[in-house]
């Protein structure tokens, strides 16, 4: 079963409705009246894309390949323009040449197999894993989380809530508990009871703590004791509706976690969903999942393509 | 807090340095560098583009005082302006009401129950009677989560676990807080997008039931552009009475506060600088702004050169310490301008780095009354050539001035170290700039 299957195009539609009106409704708007690409358009996409949250970088990025385009296809008449500027976008999106997975059922033939979930505070961590918890039990998967924040009221007691919605056990050792000792525990029941996948929550951090990002790489090193190579995934959320310090975030979690998938949460909510463009741009770690949506099921993978087809499709 | 900011601003004022005169001519350049600063920092496109307008109009024609450089002028008026602003001074939170009812309102994430906490902490500390309650009935164990809170500061919570009506919820803890003769009631909402009508339809029926006399609106610091947009949608429906700008203890250059000030024209009262309960701080919008810029208190210290300083004298003494030829003369006469400036250890405090380091260093205005004796006591020649004082010298000007000899080598190796870190000072960048005119001590 493919991702597409049970994935609600409608909904990343509506999902992305503010965004699309917002971006590419300015953009069509800025191409009114204009027979090519002049100087005051291009200025006017560079507020546009600027203020969708794209980061500075990555428009002038854009705009530059835009501009060479015009320049060898000398008769490009503004119909044309938006489709050009899709296929930039696309084309921006596909050169970081990072292996996305297709369903929530590939994991590599790795078992159990372990993702860990980083973030600053209030991106949506717990509600994530809550999420994929849900897409993996439904792909036939079994599933244990970790409630490895423990320094956040009520922290494991959300979790434990997601975990009876979805009817997979949780490991807990309550609040104020070593994190790192919640981690191993988790992977150790992993590998037990023939688990799967296995999802670690970790307590909100803002990268710029250092002993709490170090606190991070001993959660990290701990489970390694169990399986090797474990933690396979190190899921960091990135909260959509943030602006350049997202870049900053990533910059941080990598460094400290070797991070190797992301996660963009609130898209339904923010008007730039530019942000994703940026991310996917400058960092080689794949943007993974997306979510869309309040509802259990709004966590989908990340598509480029379906991504960029969904922003321009009117 | 906004450091990257303020670098940015200062990459931007070095391209003013060397001007006479603010003309629409050199501050294109720095305008612009500006408006990339502000947008860097997530400040909206269109209030960045706004509000450098503005300060390039308050700018232009000004006098670059030679006292002070073109790019600090520059700080002073984006400085203002910020200040402006933000509000000029710190709004407090109403005191009407029986109990004065507080909605703590916003997106998901932003810290809303957090800061609930925090903030009942705070007014407890001032002595109320506090108490919560829990109305977001939709994110999982967020009852659960305030319950603990309240255990930790000690502040009642009101919760209904089966009540799905936040709206019901809110009504009773009114009565609650009533009956208990509680002095003021917060209220913790669930998170909403500003999109999402029927949720937001629920946070106005909340609103209707209990008339707040606060509404504040709670938000992430770490918000891109799209701050505008949300502020506004949950001030269309609530016109709020306050913003809590949470997560300032991480990283981010804020520009969103800037932002939602703007566009909604609501002060921002409170700022949350940590996850423990007591990380909750007053704003200060004066404050705010200079830590935006990240210059210290550099906009006084411009202040007070623009009233005493006479410019072609310390355009002079610049020249002299670049090129190691300043005199007893020289620094006679600037102790005479800096005492018509004020206390000398503020003014010296006032400059960025060096205000930490002479922390602990007592300097007292007395301080110069031996120092002028001193050099009152010099002849002309050695007063300009300070290298011939050889040790009669220095007995002469021990009695002459009343003091001692040791006081004497004390002060004329001073001279020399100050000497060399004036002219260490003229060649480094930015912020230090400014200290080419200006002597101090030790």
């Amino acid at each position: 079963m493919g991702i597409f299957n049970f994935f609600s195009k409608e909904k990343l539609d509506t999902g992305l409705e503010k965004t699309k009106l917002n971006l590419f409704g300015k953009i069509s708007k800025a191409l009114v009246g204009k027979s090519s690409v002049d100087d005051s358009f291009l200025d006017e996409l560079e507020e546009i894309l600027v203020s969708s949250d794209v980061g500075i970088e990555t428009t002038l990025k854009i705009i530059e390949r835009l501009q060479k385009r015009v320049a060898t296809d000398k008769y490009i008449v503004s119909s044309e323009l938006n489709n050009l500027l899709k296929d930039e976008i696309t084309l921006l999106l596909e050169e970081n040449r990072s292996e996305i997975p297709t369903d929530f059922e590939n994991l590599k033939g790795i078992k159990p197999y372990v993702i860990m979930v980083v973030g600053v505070n209030g991106v949506g961590k717990t509600t994530t894993i809550g999420k994929l918890a849900n897409q993996f039990k439904k792909a036939g998967k079994k599933v244990v989380l970790g409630a490895g924040d423990t320094f956040r009221a009520a922290a494991v007691a959300q979790l434990k809530i997601w975990g009876e919605r979805n009817e997979v056990h949780v490991v807990e050792n309550g609040m104020n508990a070593d994190p790192a000792s919640v981690a191993f525990d988790t992977v150790k029941y992993a590998n037990e009871n023939n688990i799967d996948i296995a999802i670690i929550d970790t307590a909100g951090r803002l990268h710029n703590k250092i002993n709490l990002m170090n606190e991070l790489s001993k959660i990290k090193r701990v489970m390694s004791k169990i399986i090797t190579d474990a933690p396979h995934e190190i899921l960091l959320v990135l909260d959509a509706s943030t602006g350049q310090n997202a870049f900053e975030q990533a910059k941080q979690f990598i460094a400290a976690t070797e991070v190797n998938a992301l996660a963009l949460t609130k898209l339904d909510g923010t008007a730039k969903g530019g942000v994703v463009i940026g991310v996917a741009d400058q960092f080689k770690i794949p943007v993974k999942y997306i979510g869309v949506g309040e509802g259990i099921d709004d966590l989908q993978l990340f598509n480029k393509k379906e991504f960029v087809d969904s922003l321009f499709k009117n | 807090m906004f450091e990257n900011l303020s670098a940015k601003l200062d990459k931007a004022f070095k391209t003013l340095k060397g001007q006479g005169r603010i003309s629409d001519l050199n501050i294109a350049e720095t305008v612009k560098e500006i408006r990339k600063a502000l947008i860097d920092a997530d400040v909206n496109y269109k209030i960045a583009k706004q509000f450098t307008d503005t300060v390039k109009e308050k700018a232009i024609g000004q006098n670059v005082l030679k006292s002070v450089s073109p790019g600090q002028l520059m700080i002073k008026i984006v400085n203002d302006e910020l200040v402006t602003l933000f509000g000029g001074k710190t709004e407090g939170l109403s005191n009407s009401g029986n109990p004065t009812v507080i909605l703590m309102v916003g997106l998901q994430g932003s810290g809303k129950t957090t800061h609930t906490a925090k903030l009942a902490n705070f007014l407890k500390k001032q002595g109320k009677t506090v108490m919560m309650a829990a109305a977001d009935v939709y994110r999982p164990a967020a009852i659960e989560q305030l319950k603990v809170l309240g255990e930790q500061i000690d502040v009642p919570v009101y919760f209904e676990a089966e009540n799905k009506n936040p709206v019901q919820i809110a009504i009773n803890a009114l009565k609650a807080a009533k009956n208990k003769d509680i002095r003021v009631l917060l209220i913790d909402t669930a998170g909403r997008l500003s999109i999402d009508e029927e949720m937001m339809q629920e946070i106005g029926n909340i609103k209707s039931a209990v008339n707040p006399h606060e509404i504040l609106f709670v938000v992430d610091s770490m918000t891109g552009q799209d701050a505008v947009n949300t502020a506004k949608a949950f001030n269309d429906i609530l016109d709020f009475t306050g913003v809590i700008l949470t997560k300032l203890d991480g990283d981010t250059r804020g520009g969103a506060a800037l932002s939602i000030k703007t566009v909604v024209n609501k002060p921002i009262k409170f700022v949350g600088t940590g996850e423990k309960v007591d990380a909750l701080d007053v704003f200060h919008p004066d404050r705010m702004a200079q830590r935006i810029l990240g210059m210290g208190d550099i906009v006084s210290l411009v202040e007070k050169a623009q009233q005493v300083f006479d410019e072609d004298e310390a355009a002079l003494i610049q020249k002299k310490l670049l090129k190691d030829q300043f005199t007893f003369q020289d620094f006679y006469n600037q102790i005479q301008q800096i005492k018509k400036m004020g206390n000398i250890k503020d003014l010296v405090g006032m400059i960025p780095g060096v205000g930490k380091a002479i922390k602990d260093i007592d300097i007292s205005d007395d301080s110069f009354k031996g120092i002028e004796a001193i050099i009152n006591s010099m002849t002309e020649k050695e007063r300009q050539t300070p290298d011939i004082i050889n040790g009669s010298r220095r007995k002469r000007l021990a009695s002459g001035s009343g003091t001692d000899i040791q006081q004497v080598n004390q002060l004329l190796k001073q001279f020399e170290e100050m000497r060399k870190m004036m002219k260490n000072m003229s060649k480094m960048q930015g912020a230090g700039r400014s200290l080419k005119g200006l002597p101090f001590m030790k």
